[in-house]
């Protein structure tokens, strides 16, 4: 049995996965904070966000986030892909700034209109 | 130039954005949004993390996202922003005083008003650090805006004070640019930001969180060399010999936010000292009549989904206001019991309430299985349980419109052991 605090939602409800039990979970408040439980234990994963350079825009850097959740340990090589990147303006929320990061098929999104 | 509106919100955040559209849908022809920055959106554009909107969208955006669907919507209206220009005064009878580069000195009139100014931080000098003072030495949400928006990083080794959410998230944001974040220390026996902050901020990249610590020195000749830290007994005084000691370039303060209210202030609009913001009514008007608040600026949300909720009622409460339906009728006062600090709204005006309304408060403590009572005289008029509270998280509860016929002039609002 382990003890998990749920981050799907900012309400944190305490919960229990039982690893012998088919990673059953209890304490949830909502399904997605049953599926949260069992993902973090087999294979925890995060949505990153950060920024990139951007010329011509109101600010010099643009924000971005992964268009989905990426596996916790490939964290710090997709920061890295972020250094080279330097965008034009304009850039519309949502167009690809980094494409398959990892190879995951999750690519690395513009988070603003600049 | 006609300078004449409906409706005036100070303020282009989360809050008045949703004032603005709300004001506007409810039938407030001349709308102006007045921001001091060079875009709209306040402090949102500069939390790039995710997990805004899961309440009012339905779906986990990043702040400049949340921010951005506002802008279209108000970019959908004749709605009228000017930017980079400041509002200097406002008065009871509603003439809006405002200086820019651009249009120099103006001033506007309005039927209503909505204040959106949103809070500012803490600083050193507001909790008095002992120490040198040297640089390397930021707020929070300063750093923040440095390493989201213009592109500085602001040190290497970093030491951050308080554990609100802000420092959490820096916590976080400095580590994944390269960052080595030594640690964080809190002067409570608990954190004070989100459970899932302290996870996946903290937890995530090893980061130790010290309770019951504070910084007792900051060593430094031109930049911050050394931070010194140290327990604290139950009265919050820090115990000798318990030093720890950090090699760190840099402190970032998330030590709290205090609303900004020099504008309230000035015009002689009743303040409430425990939240620093204006007293409002049920439908946020503040003791001037067609001066409405709303948002950060009234009390300090933990979420922009509630800033966003309370700022719609505002702004429909302000377009009413200029449309000529004034409330008004018997006033019940807002009272806190055990264990709770404040509540918004303070006062409730009976006649105005149509279904219920929503009451929000915050607790003194951390405090497990409670029960939070609504009394009036010696009667109890709701009661509604709550497994786990904390400071760090704000309580919201509606009162239905026919309880609140029962009650007297005066209600409690209070937190007690099941």
């Amino acid at each position: 049995m382990t003890n998990v605090i749920c981050i799907v939602c900012p309400k944190g409800c305490h919960l229990s996965v039982d690893e012998e039990n088919g990673y059953a979970v209890t304490g949830f408040g909502c399904e997605r904070g049953r599926e949260y439980g069992k993902k973090e234990l087999v294979n925890p994963t995060r949505v990153i966000t950060s920024t990139v350079k951007v010329k011509g825009g109101i600010h010099p850097r643009c924000p971005v986030k992964t268009s989905s959740d990426i596996p916790k340990g490939l964290i710090k090589d997709a920061m890295k892909l972020l250094n080279s990147v330097e965008l034009e303006a304009p850039v519309h929320v949502g167009d690809v700034v980094v494409k398959d990061i990892c190879g995951t098929g999750v690519d690395f999104i513009a988070s603003r209109n600049m | 130039m006609n300078t004449n509106y409906d409706v005036i919100v100070i303020g282009g955040g989360p809050a008045g954005l949703a004032a603005a559209c709300e004001a506007y849908d409810k039938g407030a022809k001349k709308v102006l949004v007045i921001e001091r920055d060079k875009e709209l959106g306040g402090i949102l554009n500069q939390c790039i993390h995710n997990g805004f909107g899961l309440h009012y969208f339905k779906e986990e955006l990043t702040g400049p996202e949340y921010a951005g669907r506002f802008v279209e919507l108000v970019k959908q209206t004749a709605i009228e922003v000017k930017l980079d220009t400041m509002v200097v005064e406002i008065t009871q009878d509603h003439i809006v005083r405002c200086i820019s580069a651009k249009e120099g000195y103006q001033e506007l009139t309005a039927g209503a008003v909505v204040l959106c100014m949103g809070c500012r931080e803490r600083t050193r000098g507001a909790i008095a650090i002992p120490g040198d003072r040297p640089a390397g030495v930021f707020t929070a949400g300063a750093a923040q805006r440095y390493v989201n928006m213009e592109g500085y990083m602001v040190g290497k080794r970093v030491v951050i004070l308080g554990s609100g959410d802000i420092g959490l998230i820096m916590a976080r944001r400095m580590t994944l640019e390269g960052a080595k974040v030594l640690a964080c220390v809190e002067l409570c026996p608990y954190s004070n930001g989100l459970t899932r902050n302290i996870v996946q901020c903290l937890n995530d990249y090893d980061i130790p969180l010290y309770l019951s610590h504070t910084i007792t020195n900051i060593i430094g000749k031109e930049r911050v060399e050394k931070v010194i830290i140290n327990k604290v007994d139950e009265n919050r005084r820090p115990i000798p010999g318990t030093e720890i000691e950090f090699d760190c370039d840099t402190v970032l303060l998330s030590v709290g936010l205090i609303p900004e209210n020099e504008l309230t202030r000035n015009a002689q609009i009743v303040m409430d000292r425990r939240t620093n913001g204006a007293v409002v009514y049920e439908n946020m008007e503040t003791s001037a009549p067609g001066i409405f608040a709303s948002g950060n600026v009234v009390h300090v949300h933990d979420l922009v989904d509630f800033v966003t909720a309370e700022s719609k009622r505002a702004g429909a409460a302000a377009a009413k206001y200029a449309l000529g339906h004034k409330a008004g009728g018997p006033v019940t006062e807002v009272k806190t019991g055990s264990c709770v600090n404040y509540t918004v709204p303070q006062h409730i005006r009976r006649e105005n309430v149509e279904k219920g309304v929503d009451v929000f408060f915050r607790v003194n403590n951390v405090y497990q299985d409670m029960v939070i009572k609504v009394t009036s005289g010696d009667t109890q008029l709701c009661a509604f349980k709550r497994e786990h509270m904390a400071p760090g998280e704000m309580e919201k509860i509606t009162i239905p419109k026919v309880l609140l016929d029962k009650a007297s002039d005066e209600i409690t609002v209070s937190v007690e052991h099941q």
